[in-house]
């Protein structure tokens, strides 16, 4: 969580400062409008520049630490979340955020998003969900429909598609949020909302495929004639049973927070750890430490 | 050995009444029974005994894989002076069961002595090789701690028998006995300490002698530690200054990440129990990152899970440190077995080109050093680490001075120093070695970095230029190469000419030393050369080869098909020399000093043949 001390007596800074590279993505890519809204939430929070630091697996998603001049780690596919908890849990001063996709974080680092959930460890995961592979150019991706057509399902895919809702709620995540990259404003509440959530967030962002799976949340964009359907006011995002009625929603399902809890963070139940074995020891120095554990083995 | 010392050395003691004391030099004891009798709990208190009272000290454990059951068996070998291995023959067979009897009997010497429970093992009574003593160890022990714990305490029974036997200090064990179960409780406490003094004042008096070991001549006063190879490199890596580690549980490397798990704490840092071996290394990469290098410990299989992660460190040059606990391959193989198989993996797994350090360490208390100095090159050169121990050296406990920990400990807490508009981590020029910026590092009117495992520029932007890459390959190559030229130069231990030159890496160093001691012993010229860089090689190998008209690389792992095991192919690749060979095995134990020596002896006769 980024306490708002941090951001006092600094220059202030812009979306433009912060842009890095030129994007690489397909005109017309969802991506464009989640990189914007970052770069807009860490202009109004002014989060410390050199305190930002973007993650990322691999695929389409998994390029955006390069568009964003600040600190950004590019590691391999499916493996975000575990290397962002490596960061997360040595470095309480920062708030991590993975940017990751379906591919990534929904099949070959399905496992990691489970236990990352289940460990409540301090950062924020932004799923962008595009139903389909599209660096690799058009297969069949973990959340592709039912009959989807693709490069790996020529006559039509016929797995069931993950559904991520379900999959992070059971796994214990404390915030799971559902957003769509074509409604810019929900997207920044979401993020908003999970970079003040002290612990493990996740918003699933559908970011349509241009190229490869165009039209594929029509259904969610009321310019296009569909329903963006916001969670009902009265839902308690508290209540587990609830927020999974919510997740079991037949596509394009609710839009919002779905389920939010509190529990303590892995990193401040292993910073109390710390502060119990350094009280132990009467806050001995590691050379102290050290010696006299050697000298239990003498 | 026992045997001959009770020809050379009889002498009576005044203080050991009628009995005889022998005097000897060092006894191998092999105590045979199931996993769940403790005898790991009698031998590491030998172990803990002899560091204690300065002696020399080596064990040697197989446990099965099965949770509890199964034959299990502890071996110690105690002397008085070095001790380089833990024995290729057994002075004192202890046998719990008629099984152990029966596996084992075979590994005693003839004059061993058996020591067996009376209860549950019938000895073959026509065997008279060796001396036989029955001992109802079951039953006594029941008498002893009441008759409420049956099969409890025997492993106590046992070690009084064997304080007895081998004049051990009886006061020094009774207090270490009470020391270690008093967390369990007074009755618990009394039980042990019964069963222990009932084993103790047992009367073996009329069947044998009892032995005393020789007063130690090392006159050394520094302390000594007593632990196993996985404790050494668990707080080798604290004392270097490793604060985070992310494993995953796997036989036999696990210890260490339980004992990171928690010491960890006590120096403000954490180990995660990551949910796969992915995870774990991909955790360690993140850690170090962040700033600080860090480790993940596993064993082949783990190791094989995480060598795209191994390439990823080789290519953003981060500090990461892996313990290979190695076992016997591939696949589950053999968990709790040794071999040294993971070699080649451990030097080129992973795609593509991708350099990185592999260590081994020879010696308990060389886990230890090896382990910090791991840390210290992982940080020095911005660079994956591979450190391959091995399942015999991870269990067995050795005793050895004291560390020199003022000037071992190190601090390495990043610092965050604002870094300029012309900030190039991956710079070319000069050492090649990366200048990493980790995130909270300011970058003033710059681009801030981004590590990947793209290849990237100098900068650390992604780039596909065909000339980048050729240059940023060789610039992963050269930085190791600068750490060979730096490193030191190989030393043959014995002269540096010969006929054969015995080359070994990691936990065989004990055997291969008592084999060149052995061999030179009996007349030939044998000398030997023990690596602990294994990637990249030191300066001064060519020359060592040289000197000898034999090479034998000596590795538990498979010879290919041109007769060489892992290390003797790298060094073939490496190196010049007509003759290079190997001296391998695959039966998932450590080499006996024995099976060194006859197949060096049958390998130069074949030669000798092809010669004529």
């Amino acid at each position: 969580m980024i306490t708002p001390t941090e951001t006092t007596s600094r220059p202030r800074y812009t979306r433009k400062e912060l842009s890095g590279n030129q994007p690489t993505w397909c005109p017309g890519c969802g991506d464009y409008s989640i990189l914007s809204i970052y770069l807009k939430l860490m202009e109004k929070r002014q989060v410390p520049l050199e305190k930002i630091v973007s993650v990322s697996g691999i695929g389409c998603s998994s390029r955006f630490p390069y568009f964003v001049n600040a600190h950004g780690a590019h590691f391999l596919h499916g493996r975000a979340l575990p290397f962002a908890s490596g960061i997360s849990l040595s470095r309480p001063d920062l708030h991590v955020f993975v940017f990751t996709g379906d591919g990534d974080a929904l099949s070959i680092g399905g496992n990691h998003l489970d236990h990352a959930a289940r460990k409540n460890i301090r950062m924020t995961c932004v799923i962008m969900d595009n139903s389909v592979y599209g660096l690799t150019k058009h297969q069949t991706s973990p959340t592709s429909p039912v009959g989807f057509r693709s490069k790996t399902d020529p006559s039509g895919s016929v797995d069931r598609p993950v559904n991520a809702m379900k999959k992070l709620i059971a796994a214990g995540a404390t915030f799971v949020a559902r957003t769509n990259s074509h409604m810019p404003n929900h997207v920044l509440d979401m993020m908003e909302r999970a970079i003040d959530h002290d612990g493990f967030s996740v918003i699933h962002c559908l970011s349509e495929c241009a190229q490869f799976y165009p039209g594929a949340y029509d259904k969610t964009n009321p310019r296009k004639g569909g329903v963006f359907e916001l969670v009902p006011a009265d839902h308690d995002s508290s209540d587990e049973l609830a927020a999974y009625k919510l997740a079991m929603a037949p596509f394009p399902g609710y839009f919002g927070v779905i389920y939010q809890t509190t529990l303590p963070t892995k990193n401040e139940l292993e910073a109390r750890l710390i502060a119990e074995a350094r009280l132990k020891t009467g806050n001995a120095s590691a050379l102290e430490a050290m010696t006299k554990t050697l000298q239990q083995f003498c | 050995m026992i045997e001959k010392a009770a020809e050379n050395q009889r002498q009576e003691h005044a203080s050991a009444g009628a009995r005889p004391k022998v005097r000897i030099q060092d006894a191998v004891i092999r105590l045979a029974g199931d996993s769940q009798d403790g005898i790991q709990v009698v031998g590491g208190f030998l172990a803990k005994l002899a560091g204690r009272t300065a002696k020399d000290v080596m064990t040697y454990m197989t446990i099965p894989a099965t949770i509890s059951g199964g034959a299990s068996i502890y071996q110690v070998r105690l002397g008085t002076g070095e001790i380089l291995s833990a024995g290729d023959d057994v002075d004192v067979l202890v046998a719990c069961y008629q099984h152990s009897y029966n596996d084992h009997i075979g590994t005693l010497r003839e004059g061993g002595v058996l020591l067996y429970d009376l209860d549950q093992v019938q000895p073959d009574p026509s065997d008279a090789r060796h001396r036989a003593i029955g001992v109802p160890i079951t039953s006594l022990t029941v008498e002893a701690i009441g008759g409420t714990a049956k099969d409890k305490g025997k492993n106590m029974f046992v070690l009084g028998l064997l304080t007895r036997l081998f004049d051990l200090d009886h006061a020094k064990l009774d207090s270490m006995l009470r020391k270690h179960f008093d967390k369990k409780g007074e009755p618990v406490v009394r039980n042990v300490i019964d069963a222990f003094n009932a084993g103790y004042g047992y009367d073996i008096g009329q069947y044998t002698e009892i032995c005393h070991f020789e007063s130690s001549t090392t006159t050394s006063t520094t302390p000594r530690v007593v632990m196993d190879g996985n404790q050494a490199i668990a707080y080798g890596a604290i004392s270097a200054g490793i604060r985070f580690g992310a494993s995953y549980p796997i036989t036999p490397a696990t210890s260490i990440m339980e004992i990171l798990r928690a010491e960890l704490p006590k120096y403000g840092g954490t180990l995660v129990q990551a949910e796969d071996e992915l995870a774990a290394i991909a955790m360690a990469c993140g850690a170090a990152y962040a700033g600080q290098p860090a480790l993940t410990s596993t064993s082949g299989p783990g190791l094989s899970l995480k060598s795209e992660a191994l390439g990823w460190a080789v290519m953003a040059e981060m500090p990461v440190l892996i313990i290979d606990v190695q076992r016997g391959g591939p696949a589950t193989g053999l968990p709790t077995m040794v071999e040294q198989s993971d070699l080649n993996l451990a030097c080129t797994g992973t795609h593509g080109d991708a350099p990185r350090i592999v260590l081994a360490p020879a010696s308990v208390e060389d886990c230890f050093y090896t382990t910090a100095e791991a840390v210290d090159l992982a940080r020095r050169y911005s660079c994956p680490v591979v450190i391959l121990s091995d399942q015999a050296l991870g269990t067995r406990i050795e005793a050895w001075d004291m560390p020199g920990l003022p000037a071992l400990m190190r601090d390495l807490t990043p610092k965050f120093e604002p870094v300029g508009p012309n900030f190039k981590p991956y710079r070319i020029a000069g050492d090649g070695i990366p200048r990493h910026a980790p995130p909270g590092t300011p970058v003033v009117d710059g681009r801030f970095p981004i590590v990947t495992g793209l290849e990237h520029n100098e900068d650390g932007q992604p780039s596909a230029q065909p000339e980048n890459h050729a240059k940023m390959v060789a610039k992963r190559r050269q930085k190791l190469e600068l750490l060979a030229s730096q490193l030191p130069k190989a030393v043959v231990g014995g002269p540096p000419t010969g006929d054969v030159l015995l080359v070994g890496w990691g936990s065989t160093q004990g055997p291969i030393r008592e084999a060149v001691g052995r061999a030179r012993a009996g007349g030939r010229s044998v000398s030997a050369l023990h690596l602990r860089y294994l990637m990249p090689f030191q300066p001064g190998i060519q020359e060592a080869l040289d000197g000898f008209e034999h090479v034998f690389v000596v590795e538990m792992n498979d010879q290919d098909s041109y007769g060489r095991g892992q290390l003797g192919a790298r060094l073939q690749s490496a190196f010049s020399h007509p003759d290079i060979r190997g001296i391998t095995k695959t039966d998932g134990l450590s080499f006996k000093v024995g099976e060194i020596l006859q197949q060096m002896g049958a390998k130069l006769a074949h030669r000798a043949k092809e010669q004529q």
